[in-house]
C-alpha cells in the first residue's frame, strides 16, 4: 500500500521502507528548535544528563522571541541562560538582539528549514514548517535536550486526515478563514495525534504565507503536525532561502486517510474566533456588536509581509478607533525592514498604531499589550484561551489582519466591508 | 505504581495556560510554579490539594503550549497522577518523559466528584473509587511509555541505553 507524505518524511528519518500509523519509530532529526521560554529547561535537562556537546552545532537553533527585549529580570536571565549555552556551543543559528524575529516565521525565512525535513521545535506551533512539504512538531523541552544530545527523537507514526479545498476563494478570506474554519468544524480535539494534509485546488491559489497561517494553527485543533504537498509556490520560497538540499514528497495515489474532510471555500466567509476556544468560530456577518479596546496585527500567524500589507491596505487614510490601542508587530527583522520601506509605517503610524520590534509579546500575554479585566480585544493570533493575553477577565477574539484592521478603525468587531474597503489583488514575496 | 488520594475534578479542554499562565513562565523553579498550578482555572486549588492527591479530568487535557512548566507545575505542586478522558499530544509526551503518570479513562470522570477517594493500580491499569468494589480498566500504558517511567523520564532512559554517549 502507498504512503502518505507525513509517513514517507518518517520513514527516511527512521531509516526505514516504510511506516505505518501507530508505529513507534527513532527518527534523525533535522533540525531542532528551542526558544526563550522552553530552552531553559532543555539546557538544564541537557547538562543533567552529563551532556558536553551538541549533535551538531548548525542544526540547534536557539530564538530567544517570547519575552524579548527582556521584559523582566527573570526573563533576562532565560535569555543569559541561552546566550551562554550558544556561545559555549558555538552555535551557528543563534539570534539574539536586533536579529530576533518571531521563530516560526524567521526559520522558514533564513530557509533554515527546507522541504522533506524533519524538524522539531519546543514550541507547540513548531507544525508551521509543514507549509513546506516538511513533517515538523512541537514537543517540550525534555525532548528537545533528547534531540540536542542524540540528533534523534521518538515518534509515534500518525494516522493522517485529509482537508481538500476546492472552490474560489471569497473576498478576504485568507489562509486564517480556511483553518478557523476547519477548527469549527472539527473542534479544538478534532485531530489528536493524526497528521492534517490540505490538498485541492484551491490550496495551488494559497500563497506561502497563507500556507504557513494554515499549518500554524492545525496544534489547535490537536494535530500532531499539518503539511502541504510542495509545489511551484514552495519551490519559488525556497529556491532563494534554503541553506540546505531539500527534497519534495509527494502522497501516493493509494496512501489510506483515516478520514477526508472536503471543503467548498466558496462558502466560505471571514472567520471570528469568539472567546475561549479556537473552534467557536461565527462568520463575520453573524458577528453582531461587539466593543473592543485593543487589535494585535502579528504573531507566528499573521506577523508576514503579506499580513501586513492588506492591514495597511485597510488601515490607509483610516485611524484607529478613540478608544482602541492598535499594535502592529512585524514578525521578523527583514519583514519589519520590507514594512518600513514600503511606507506601511507611515499608513500604521498615521492610524495611531503601535510599531513593536519583532517578538511573541502580546500573544501569549507575555508584554507589549496585555489586557485588563473585562477588556475585549481582536488578534490575529492563535489563542484565546482564558487569560491568553492577560488578565482572565479579558477576552480573545481571534481574526485575519484585514478584520483585525477594520475592527480597530470601527473600534468593533468587523470586516473591511464596513468601511467600504475592496481588496486588493493577493501579493506574495 | 500503586497510588491513593483524593481526587479534584477540571472539564475538557484545560489547556497549559489554564494549569500555568505564562506571566509565571519566565520563572522554571518547580516550587514556584506548584505555587500557581491551576490558579486560572481554580484559584483556590493550591490551597486545598495536599501531597498524593490527583487530577481528573475530560478530553484533552494539556491542549495548546508545548510548555512543560505546565507538567512540572502539577508534579512539584503534590499530585501523584492526573487521570483524563484523553490528553493533548504534546502535554501526553511531556508528562512520561519527565515522569508525571498520567492515564486515561472517560469512565472515571463520569463518576467522581470532587474529594472523593481513589486507588490507582499502575500496573494492573485498575482504578478503584473507596467503597466500590468494583474497579474500572484503564488504558494500558504502552510499553515504551512504561521504560520511560521506570527509568525516571526520556533523559535517563537515552544514557541508560548508551545513545548520544558520543556526546557526553
Amino acid at each position: 500500500m502507498g504512503m502518505t507524505i507525513t509517513e514517507k518524511i518518517l520513514a527516511r528519518h527512521a531509516g526505514l521502507k516504510a511506516v505505518h500509523p501507530g508505529m513507534l519509530i527513532n527518527a534523525r532529526v533535522d533540525m531542532a528548535m528551542g526558544h526563550d521560554i522552553t530552552a531553559p529547561i532543555a539546557i538544564e535537562e541537557f547538562r543533567k544528563a552529563g551532556g558536553r556537546k551538541v549533535f551538531d552545532r548548525d542544526r540547534v537553533v536557539i530564538v530567544p522571541d517570547h519575552f524579548t527585549p527582556n521584559k523582566d529580570i527573570a526573563s533576562a536571565q532565560n535569555a543569559k541562560i541561552l546566550r551562554d549555552f550558544a556561545g559555549e556551543q558555538g552555535l551557528s543559528q543563534y539570534y539574539d538582539g536586533g536579529r530576533v524575529g518571531v521563530c516560526h516565521v524567521l526559520l522558514p525565512e533564513q530557509g533554515l528549514v527546507v522541504p522533506g525535513d524533519l524538524a522539531i521545535g519546543a514550541d507547540s506551533h513548531t507544525c508551521t514548517y509543514g507549509a513546506l512539504g516538511a513533517f515538523a512538531a512541537g514537543v517540550g523541552s525534555t525532548d528537545l535536550a533528547a534531540a540536542m544530545l542524540t540528533g534523534e527523537l521518538w515518534f509515534k507514526t500518525p494516522e493522517t486526515m485529509r482537508i481538500v479545498f476546492q472552490g474560489v476563494l471569497n473576498p478576504w478570506v485568507t489562509g486564517k478563514d480556511l483553518i478557523l474554519y476547519v477548527i469549527g468544524r472539527i473542534g479544538v480535539d478534532g485531530a489528536t495525534y493524526r497528521a492534517m494534509e490540505f490538498t485541492g485546488e484551491t490550496v495551488r491559489e494559497l500563497t506561502m504565507a497563507d500556507r504557513f497561517t494554515i499549518a500554524n494553527m492545525v496544534i489547535e485543533a490537536g494535530a500532531k503536525n499539518g503539511i502541504f504537498i510542495p509545489d511551484e509556490i514552495t519551490l519559488d520560497y525556497v529556491r532563494k532561502r534554503a541553506t540546505r538540499a531539500f527534497t519534495f514528497y509527494d502522497s501516493d495515489p493509494d496512501a489510506a486517510y483515516a478520514s477526508v474532510l472536503e471543503i467548498d471555500v466558496s462558502r466560505i466567509e471571514p472567520q471570528v474566533a469568539f472567546p475561549h476556544l479556537p473552534s467557536n468560530t461565527r462568520g463575520i456577518s453573524e458577528v453582531g456588536d461587539v466593543k473592543i479596546d485593543q487589535v494585535f496585527i502579528g504573531s507566528c500567524t499573521n506577523g508576514r509581509i503579506e499580513d501586513l500589507r492588506i492591514a495597511a491596505h485597510v488601515l490607509k487614510d483610516q485611524t484607529a478607533a478613540p478608544h482602541v490601542r492598535l499594535i502592529v508587530i512585524p514578525a521578523t527583522p527583514e519583514i519589519y525592514r520590507t514594512a518600513m520601506t514600503e511606507g506601511l509605517f507611515d499608513i500604521f503610524l498615521d492610524a495611531n498604531a503601535v510599531i513593536s520590534p519583532p517578538t511573541c509579546g502580546p500573544c501569549l500575554g507575555g508584554h507589549m499589550g496585555i489586557l485588563a479585566d473585562g477588556e475585549k480585544a481582536v488578534a490575529t493570533t492563535n489563542r484565546n484561551f482564558v487569560g491568553r493575553m492577560g488578565h482572565p477577565g479579558s477576552e480573545v477574539y481571534l481574526a485575519n489582519p484585514a478584520v483585525a484592521a477594520a475592527s480597530a478603525v470601527l473600534g468593533r468587531i468587523a470586516g473591511p466591508d464596513a468601511l467600504g474597503i475592496r481588496e486588493s489583488k493577493r501579493q506574495s514575496t | 505504581m500503586k497510588l491513593r488520594g483524593r481526587i479534584w475534578k477540571f472539564g475538557d479542554h484545560v489547556n497549559t495556560d489554564l494549569i500555568i499562565p505564562a506571566r509565571y513562565i519566565n520563572s522554571t523553579d518547580p516550587a514556584f510554579l506548584a505555587s500557581h498550578c491551576m490558579e486560572d482555572a481554580d484559584p483556590a486549588f493550591i490551597r486545598k490539594i495536599r501531597p498524593g492527591d490527583m487530577i481528573v479530568a475530560g478530553s484533552n487535557f494539556g491542549c495548546g503550549s508545548s510548555r512543560e512548566h505546565a507538567p512540572i507545575a502539577i508534579k512539584a505542586a503534590g499530585i501523584a497522577c492526573v487521570i483524563a478522558g484523553s490528553f493533548a499530544r504534546i502535554f501526553y509526551r511531556n508528562a512520561f518523559n519527565m515522569g508525571l503518570p498520567i492515564f486515561e479513562s472517560r469512565e472515571l470522570y463520569d463518576r467522581v466528584a470532587d474529594g472523593d477517594e481513589i486507588e490507582v493500580d499502575g500496573d494492573r491499569g485498575l482504578i478503584t473509587m473507596i467503597g466500590d468494589k468494583q474497579p474500572l480498566h484503564v488504558e494500558a500504558i504502552p510499553p515504551f511509555m512504561q521504560e520511560l517511567i521506570k527509568d525516571g523520564g526520556l533523559m535517563q532512559h537515552l544514557v541508560k541505553k548508551n545513545h548520544g554517549k558520543e556526546n557526553l
